[in-house]
């Protein structure tokens, strides 16, 4: 593409609710 | 949602759309910019100008790459609903070792230490019981976590050390894994607890505000004396024997140094490559408390720190910023990313006589006790409403680009300062964006010179 650089895409995981990953504070 | 902004972290002025249910990022040229404000947003009268000046066949090529990137998904994709639940699983203890302290920081939300209580130690056997309810109420859940918080947890080293002791046991008997934290002042950090804290802890956070005078000014003992000088020496020691194991130095900056990033640099001057300096949370009526006439100095003070970041991670002197921490990769599943961190719902806070309450920063709010360790009381339908606050029922989430990095903020901030658990402390959310936004304008620029 000649005006549009991807610089990352489709990062969202929109399967899951394990719960197992570590805990977050101010994600 | 497709979010269009600009950046000069790198710089020079960068122009980016950012595709907020997909999580994708596009750098684009100035043109492209101009049609997709056009498109998605709302041109500023300038922008509305230049857009008139680009030729007919421009916008049509640039129109045709946006429609190309909507047909993979990558740009204005559709929002989904999800239905979360709640499975009732607690996961993670953050366990008030000590209602006690030896500094006297005005800004401390937990005044002094004691949370608006009694001076109190956390005994071992409360401490045990706290461990048996998390096991129990874990249910399925493999990994656990304990933090040690306080006041100031080295105050009470001894039962800290059986505690672990014994959780290591039951967590074991039951199969499952657990990692303990500790947030210390630093003060009591000898070499005996930073050999016994680095065998034990997964992180440990130790609390520095920065240069000797910002941080001398408000970290002080009971005798109003500086320990900038003795913390930092502690911290030195400790970072030697870490190795690549996680702790941070961690910062408040308040009213007093807006200048905040020379804060930051400083302690990485020192030899930290693990930093935060936060923002203190504080009503607007306090004098140290970020007002709101200062929040565009704050905001181009984020800048200034981005700018100085990306330069010295080429360097040998890297290091990670905690609020620039992005992972636009992966990173968690949708369903973390709009509850956030789980206060009330999978962590709660157990104070010195087993209280337990959403998280550390209700503690001591009889009205948010949730129950008792001693007497296995647990409020669960308080538990349900926690589970219930996420991105969706709270006010203005729903469109803001950051909702999937900041999970609608913190809920207690909400409650002390907007008086309402899904109404978003306006002044932190003002710089979570700011945060988000050149987060990925540093990503940007570290990912295209690869």
């Amino acid at each position: 593409m000649k005006h549009v650089k991807t610089i990352t895409n489709c990062s969202m995981k929109k399967n899951g609710g394990c719960g197992e990953c570590q805990s977050s504070c101010q994600v | 949602m497709v979010y269009c902004f600009t950046s000069d972290v790198s710089g020079n002025t960068e122009y980016f759309l950012y595709d907020v249910e997909s999580g994708s990022l596009h750098s684009v040229d100035k043109s492209a910019y101009l049609v997709a404000k056009q498109k998605y947003s709302s041109p500023t009268d300038e922008e509305f100008l230049s857009y008139g000046l680009l030729p007919k066949s421009e916008i049509e090529e640039i129109e045709a790459e946006l429609c190309e990137l909507e047909k993979q998904g990558v740009l204005n994709s559709p929002a989904t609903v999800y239905n979360l639940g709640c499975t009732g699983e607690i996961k993670a203890l953050c366990l008030h070792i000590c209602h006690d302290c030896n500094l006297r920081c005005p800004y401390c939300f937990a005044k002094d230490g004691t949370y608006n209580t009694p001076k109190d130690y956390m005994t071992f056997e409360v401490g045990a019981a706290a461990i048996d309810f998390l096991i129990e109420k874990s249910k399925s859940r493999h990994n656990l976590e304990v933090d040690f918080f306080g006041g100031e947890p080295l105050m009470n080293m001894g039962v800290v050390k059986r505690i672990v002791e014994y959780a290591n046991e039951k967590v074991k008997e039951a199969g499952k894994s657990i990692h303990f934290t500790m947030t210390t002042n630093g003060v009591l950090l000898s070499e005996e607890n930073r050999r016994w804290l680095n065998d034990n802890m997964f992180n440990v956070v130790i609390s520095i505000d920065g240069r000797p005078e910002v941080h001398d000014k408000l970290r002080v003992t009971p005798n109003h004396k500086g320990c900038q000088a003795l913390v930092l020496e502690n911290a030195k020691e400790f970072r030697k024997i870490r190795g690549d194991k996680s702790y941070y130095i961690r910062g408040t900056f308040t009213a007093n140094n807006l200048d905040f990033s020379k804060d930051v640099l400083y302690l990485n001057d020192e030899g930290f490559d693990q930093i935060s300096v936060e923002p203190v949370v504080l009503p607007q009526s306090d004098p140290l408390a970020i007002k709101e006439e200062d929040m565009d100095r704050v905001l181009a003070e984020y800048d200034v720190l981005a700018k100085e970041y990306i330069k010295r991670r080429k360097t040998d002197k890297w290091f990670n910023f905690f609020h620039f921490m992005i992972d636009l990769k992966q990173g968690p599943c949708v369903y973390k990313r709009l509850r956030g961190c789980g206060a009330g719902n999978e962590y709660v806070a157990v104070t010195p006589t087993g209280d337990i309450y959403p998280c550390h920063q209700f503690a001591g709010q009889t009205e948010y006790k949730m129950g008792s360790v001693l007497d296995r009381t647990f409020d669960t339908e308080a538990q349900k409403r926690f589970a219930e606050c996420t991105v969706y029922t709270k006010k203005g989430c729903s469109e803001c680009v950051a909702k999937y990095y900041c999970s609608g903020g913190c809920n207690a901030n909400a409650v002390h300062f907007s008086g309402d658990i899904n109404t978003p402390y306006k002044e932190a959310c003002a710089m979570m964006r700011k945060r988000f936004l050149t987060s990925l304008a540093i990503y940007a620029a570290e990912n295209s010179e690869k």
